[in-house]
């Protein structure tokens, strides 16, 4: 376990629900650390707007929660974990345009029913996992381009 | 000859090191070192933020002057529209007439191939729209340099969106070149073309990729004063512009939106402004916006770091001079001539080359070696006060973590630091000079001490 702490990057970002004027900052920081990392910029923006989805969902959703992004030779991880009130139905929450935002947060041009599936369409890997009134986390992992399929078995944490 | 990588350099005799430049840059290229401020000439994108925000005009642009104008048998004046914006109460036609009276024997509008440049975007558009890869939008006009350098290091995944039309100053030469010269009967070394720039970036733009289509830039700020002598001196027999008001008023922010003509369009000016455009664009918003003008410069190309009028002023002129001359419509016979220029060659408008990634902010090309410095810089970056104060001469707490991280600066620049490591010494050395010897002890007649050294020697 030493190898891999040392041959990779853990970064937490703190996400406040309700909080629409900082929404999308731990998807920028996400952004900026990809490009010092050097990831192919198509990649990055792949991660990049997953991210933010998944950042905005929390934001829109939750009451608050973090976002951990975590690179090593293998991929990039991200995870999204909130403490809320949960997705009762995951199916139904990745058809496109299926939304319960509240009115006032679409009026804001938000919550039209595209974070899941722009998340789908974005990442390699995506689990969900949510109980109600207690919270969701999403979980999402990209390959680097010359390793997509080769390496794709299991992911970390 | 080198081509020149940048037109903006520094004066090392008036820099003061202040960091008032460092934090304006929006590429984080500056940092100071020795007491003077130095550019990173891989980040630089020539936007003129620095020439701006100097005091001491440490900043400059490197470019042509007017005795450039000798070297030819005939000279061509490529003005900027933005040139219109600087004489309050003279009209085009007589800016032009003094520029024929500089010395000039030709004067080819950028307005007009500005025009031309109206229809290749409005194309490229109409074409994108026939196609099914909605997923580029928004499209994002290239005509400004600054911002296509600006994506190519920090927004390379956005090259895609870049239309590849060439932008009008270098529209103008070639159409000048390929339509003009050969009328001429003169071989091109004899002829002398110059751009009238109102901004570094074109010059760079030329210098880079223009070499062969341009002998020289000439920055407004420099002939503005020989042109007012000569406009206030002579009596000028007006000579009528070629362009209408639609070319004309690409000179302000919103001008070239506003000869695009498109549905679903947007305009921004001010860098700052682009870079938080461009982010949101890169988190897959805006993806309703067909087309996105933008212009580096404050009220776009009239707000040019090389040009003399207030750019609010200078925008208020523009919309006046569109609106006298026209821009409504373009008119019929910039739709001829641009059919006549694609019918000859279908990529007339488009850029010779394609435009490369600069992905110059990784921290090594080794994804493992970039792993390890990154995760030392966020140590870094956490022993740091981060109050971004810029006395250590790099932009941020963050740049310095950077800088150190790549063996360019030292932890000990960061001078809350410094303080820290000297009050510690200090303290010490305090700690030390209190601790007697023996011999010295009785010697200070203080009690407690002269017991404590008693008592050290009572050890021997």
């Amino acid at each position: 376990m030493t190898e891999l702490t040392e041959t990779r990057v853990l970064l937490e970002f703190p996400v406040e629900g309700g909080n629409f004027p900082a929404a999308g900052e731990a998807a920028s920081k996400v952004k900026k650390t990809l490009q010092k990392l050097g990831i192919d910029s198509n990649l990055t923006r792949r991660v990049s707007i997953a991210t933010y989805e998944a950042e905005m969902n929390i934001v829109i959703h939750a009451d608050y929660g973090k976002i951990t992004l975590q690179v090593d030779p293998d991929g990039i991880w991200i995870r999204a974990e909130d403490r809320g009130k949960g997705i009762p139905d995951i199916s139904q929450a990745m058809i496109e345009g299926f939304s319960t935002a509240p009115e006032r947060v679409r009026e804001m041009g938000f919550g039209a029913g595209m974070g899941l599936p722009n998340i789908k369409k974005c990442a390699d890997l995506l689990e969900i996992s949510s109980k109600l009134n207690i919270g969701t986390t999403v979980a999402m992992g990209f390959y680097y381009p010359t390793a997509k399929r080769e390496s794709g078995q299991s992911k970390p944490n | 000859m080198e081509p020149r990588a940048h037109s903006v350099v520094m004066d090392e005799e008036k820099c003061k090191g202040c960091t008032n430049c460092i934090k304006r840059c929006p590429t984080e290229a500056i940092r100071v070192r020795g007491g003077k401020a130095f550019i990173l000439t891989e980040r630089c994108i020539d936007c003129g933020e620095c020439i701006r925000t100097c005091e001491n005009h440490a900043k400059k642009a490197v470019a042509d002057s007017l005795d450039a104008l000798q070297q030819y048998q005939y000279r061509v004046a490529l003005p900027a529209p933005s040139l219109y914006a600087q004489f309050k109460s003279e009209k085009p036609e007589k800016i032009i007439a003094a520029l024929y009276q500089l010395g000039f024997d030709e004067v080819y509008e950028v307005a007009y191939a500005a025009e031309l440049t109206t229809c290749a975007i409005q194309q490229y558009i109409r074409d994108y729209q026939k196609t099914d890869r909605t997923e580029v939008y928004p499209l994002i006009s290239s005509s400004c340099p600054v911002v296509t350098r600006l994506i190519q290091i920090r927004f390379p995944s956005l090259l895609p969106n870049l239309i590849p039309v060439d932008p009008p100053y270098i529209t103008a030469a070639k159409c000048f070149l390929q339509h003009r010269l050969p009328v001429l009967s003169l071989s091109r070394e004899k002829v002398g073309v110059f751009f009238i720039t109102p901004c570094p970036a074109k010059i760079t733009d030329l210098n880079v990729y223009g070499k062969h289509l341009v002998d020289g830039a000439i920055p407004i700020s420099l002939i503005f004063g020989k042109l007012n002598q000569i406009l206030y001196q002579k009596k000028l027999s007006p000579s009528s512009p070629q362009s209408s008001g639609v070319g004309m008023g690409w000179a302000r922010a919103g001008g070239e939106n506003f000869a695009v003509k498109f549905e679903n369009t947007m305009a921004v000016d001010g860098i700052q402004n682009i870079v938080a455009l461009l982010e949101e664009i890169e988190m897959g918003k805006l993806h309703d916006i067909e087309f996105i003008e933008a212009m580096a410069c404050p009220q776009g190309c009239v707000g040019g770091a090389l040009t003399i009028e207030n750019p609010f002023v200078a925008r208020v002129m523009i919309r006046k001079l569109a609106e006298h001359y026209g821009d409504k419509a373009l008119p019929t016979k910039v739709e001829a001539m641009y059919k006549e220029l694609t019918q000859k060659d279908s990529r007339f408008f488009i850029h010779d080359q394609v435009i490369p990634a600069k992905p110059i902010l990784k921290l090594d090309g080794d994804l493992t070696k970039a792993i390890k410095k990154l995760n030392q810089l966020e140590e870094i970056v956490a022993k740091l006060p981060g109050i971004d104060c810029g006395a250590c001469g790099s932009p941020t707490c963050r740049s310095l973590a950077e800088d150190i991280v790549q063996n360019k600066a030292q932890l000990t620049d960061c001078i809350i630091i410094l303080r820290e490591q000297l009050e510690e010494l200090a303290q010490r050395l305090l700690v030390l000079a209190q601790i007697r010897p023996p011999a010295m002890g009785w010697e200070t007649g203080r009690k407690g001490e002269k017991n404590d050294s008693e008592g050290t020697s009572s050890i021997d």
